[in-house]
């Protein structure tokens, strides 16, 4: 078995070390003895989503977001029943505003694929910082966010509460949006690197998917843990 | 009156903070801001020959300094920002330097390296009759967003400097389009394939005129190469200062409009930084020669480069503060085929960036080289240089974390390896130097 992971424009979206997640989940199934392999998806092909057991969709400019939309809105209902049929997506920044409904900026509005009922309008200034987030199944979840994108997810479930930084909009505390095996997020840094228990959870994900085990041998996290712990302490310690 | 005021109080802050012994070159100027907010527009009037401004994301204190050498090797006196102070209170405060008690500046030429973001503001007070910019890279993205918006500034910089003489960078394709809005401009770059082959991140690969997907011939690094569009026609500009024969075994050599330079500097991209001085220097009816002598005479800057000896070991001291210059060093250091053991101290203060993310841009697996004997993190962020380094399969018995810098240092000296690289980001290099020199001459006693 080799579990393949869609990494959809990465010439596109890729800014804040997107790259550095794809590296994480490679890397701890490698040690772990489990093949992995990446498609770096480019130009206007169609995507065959049912190949793949991750889709993983990064942040970019604005620019960048409106071309990626223009290629991925010709697959919207193929993009919609993977994620129907459980399969497992994960979407940072740009990416995470193009699931919605729209995001709006000042003179344009970027319809979005509607996967997630969720909206995006862009405000004042930048919501730029560390962030910690809590959820209760992975605990502490730690990351930086920069984005001038509000985003108001309704009655979706976020995918944790902020303890320190804005998340989706600096208002109602939320950050993310967790749906089905759908993680969206704010959080760069890159995310999976100083988050193990929520990478083994995507792998756990993935693994599911395929019906295979999800039992997953353990490794050394001392070195992450000890970066995640850094920043917990950090910003919520007085 | 104000002006006179405002240069005294400057004048006094700076000779209270030298003896302190503080690095901070700005103090002065926001002081003289306070008392005189023209302060620049008055200082500058004075400046005879001419004003340049110095902008990009790399190499902009080497250029700037680069220009320094050249216009004061032939006898000109310059005011200059030479210590990387470049938002506007340090750009005040390299003119109170120069300032008489009377409030006068007596120089013919002013060369100031420019942040960014803060030109626009700049340029408010002060006219520069030639800018150069060296390139635009992923830098500092935290602070800016994202690189449109740097783009967006700098337009609006280059809108109060219409009859300017524009000095661009042709084979970066986002410096080069700020060319085609502006009607007195010139291009360096190198018209020949390097042949460097770096997996790195490339910024700039859409084109900024209408968005489609840029083709090219050849990389050089990062976004710099040889581009076109195929749809709207941007390409290349064919540059009128364009580097070629170029060398780099040990010290870089290039020649230009059929001189030759031998540079006394290590990198490739410093062939570009002179490349964009010499460009400067020809524009302002400078002598070739002693353009080239200039050029030849530059000493570099602390951290490109810098060597120290401890314990007889040699160490290797390298700024670098962005993915591209991070990949330039790490190039830097396993061109150097003997064994070495390697210290990457990261900082997050607000002058590196707080974001740290980028480290997963850079291409460290390639410290993965036998060569390498021991990596040791150091900084703010040391642990999560740690685990990046933990992610390009280094043995993690091979990684020390250490965020005392004097710690991480000898940890490295005390290694196997016969050399020692040392690479830092921002606010790192002063620190870091000073542990250095402190350490040489400890150790230069201790064989006594």
């Amino acid at each position: 078995m080799k579990l393949r992971i869609a990494h959809l424009y990465p010439d596109l979206l890729n800014l804040y070390g997107d790259i550095g997640n794809i590296t994480t989940i490679t890397k701890r199934c490698t040690w772990r003895g489990i093949e992995i392999e990446t498609d770096q998806i480019y130009g206007n092909e169609p995507i065959h989503f049912t190949d793949y057991d991750l889709v993983f969709l990064g942040g970019g400019s604005d620019r960048e977001q409106l071309l990626v939309r223009d290629k991925l809105i010709k697959m919207k209902n193929e993009i919609t029943s993977y994620v129907d049929n459980g399969g497992v997506l994960v979407a940072v920044c740009g990416g995470y505003q193009l699931l919605g409904s729209y995001y709006k900026l000042k003179d344009e509005t970027i319809e979005g694929l509607e996967i997630l009922n969720i909206q995006t309008e862009i405000g004042e200034g930048r919501l730029i910082g560390d962030v910690v987030i809590e959820n209760e199944q992975f605990g502490t979840i730690v990351g930086f966010e920069n984005h001038g994108g509000r985003t108001f997810i309704n009655d979706h479930t976020p995918l944790g509460k902020v303890v320190h930084g804005y998340g989706n909009n600096g208002k109602d505390g939320a950050e993310g949006v967790i749906y089905k095996n759908v993680i969206a997020t704010y959080l760069h840094g890159s995310l999976l690197p100083k988050n193990p228990v929520l990478c083994d959870h995507i792998i756990k994900l993935m693994l599911e998917q395929r019906g295979a085990s999800t039992e997953l041998a353990p490794l050394d996290d001392t070195a992450e843990l000890t970066a995640h712990k850094y920043i917990v302490d950090r910003f919520t310690k007085k | 009156m104000r002006k006179i005021l405002a240069v005294w109080a400057a004048k006094a802050a700076a000779t209270a903070s030298r003896m302190l012994g503080k690095n901070g070159s700005s103090t002065p100027g926001t002081i003289a801001l306070k008392i005189c907010p023209d302060i620049l527009t008055r200082l500058s009037g004075d400046i005879s020959k001419d004003i340049v401004a110095v902008w990009g994301t790399n190499g902009k204190t080497t250029t700037n300094n680069m220009i320094l050498t050249v216009l004061e090797n032939q006898g000109s006196t310059v005011v200059c920002n030479k210590v990387g102070s470049n938002m506007l209170s340090g750009v005040v405060a390299a003119f109170i330097n120069y300032a008489t008690l009377s409030g006068k500046v007596k120089a013919d030429y002013a060369c100031l390296e420019m942040d960014e973001a803060y030109a626009r503001i700049i340029l408010k007070y002060i006219t520069p009759t030639k800018i150069v910019i060296t390139n635009l890279f992923r830098d500092q993205m935290d602070r800016y967003g994202e690189i449109d918006t740097t783009i967006k500034y700098i337009q609006e910089a280059l809108g109060k400097a219409e009859d300017s003489l524009l000095v661009l960078n042709g084979d970066d394709p986002l410096t080069a389009s700020l060319g085609l809005e502006h009607k007195n401009t010139v291009y360096y770059g190198i018209s020949e394939n390097l042949g460097l082959n770096l997996n790195e991140t490339r910024e700039g690969r859409y084109c900024r005129v209408c968005g489609n997907e840029l083709k090219y011939e050849f990389y050089q690094y990062g976004q710099l190469g040889k581009y076109r569009c195929d749809k709207c026609g941007f390409k290349r500009p064919v540059p009128q200062y364009d580097g070629s024969n170029i060398t780099s075994d040990d010290y870089v050599s290039f020649d230009v409009k059929g001189a030759h330079v031998d540079l006394p500097c290590k990198g490739i991209y410093n062939i570009y930084n002179a490349l964009a001085a010499y460009a400067f220097a020809d524009s302002c009816g400078i002598e070739t020669k002693k353009i080239v002598d200039g050029l030849q005479k530059y000493k570099g800057q602390s951290g490109r480069m810098e060597e120290f000896t401890i314990k007889g070991k040699l160490v290797v001291f390298n700024l670098a503060k962005n993915p591209a210059s991070f990949n330039r060093s790490i190039s830097n250091v396993l061109a150097e085929k003997r064994t070495k053991d390697v210290v990457i101290g990261i900082n997050d203060n607000d002058p590196d960036g707080n974001d740290v993310s980028w480290l997963w841009d850079v291409d460290f697996e390639q410290l993965k080289d036998s060569s390498v004997k021991s990596c040791t993190t150091t900084g703010i962020r040391a642990k999560d240089m740690t685990v990046r380094l933990k992610y390009c399969d280094i043995p993690e018995k091979e990684i020390t974390t250490l965020e005392n810098t004097k710690q991480a240092i000898m940890n490295a000296v005390n290694g196997s390896g016969e050399r020692v690289y040392i690479v830092v980001n921002y606010t790192l290099l002063f620190s870091t130097k000073k542990v250095l020199q402190e350490l040489e001459e400890e150790y230069k006693e201790g064989d006594a």
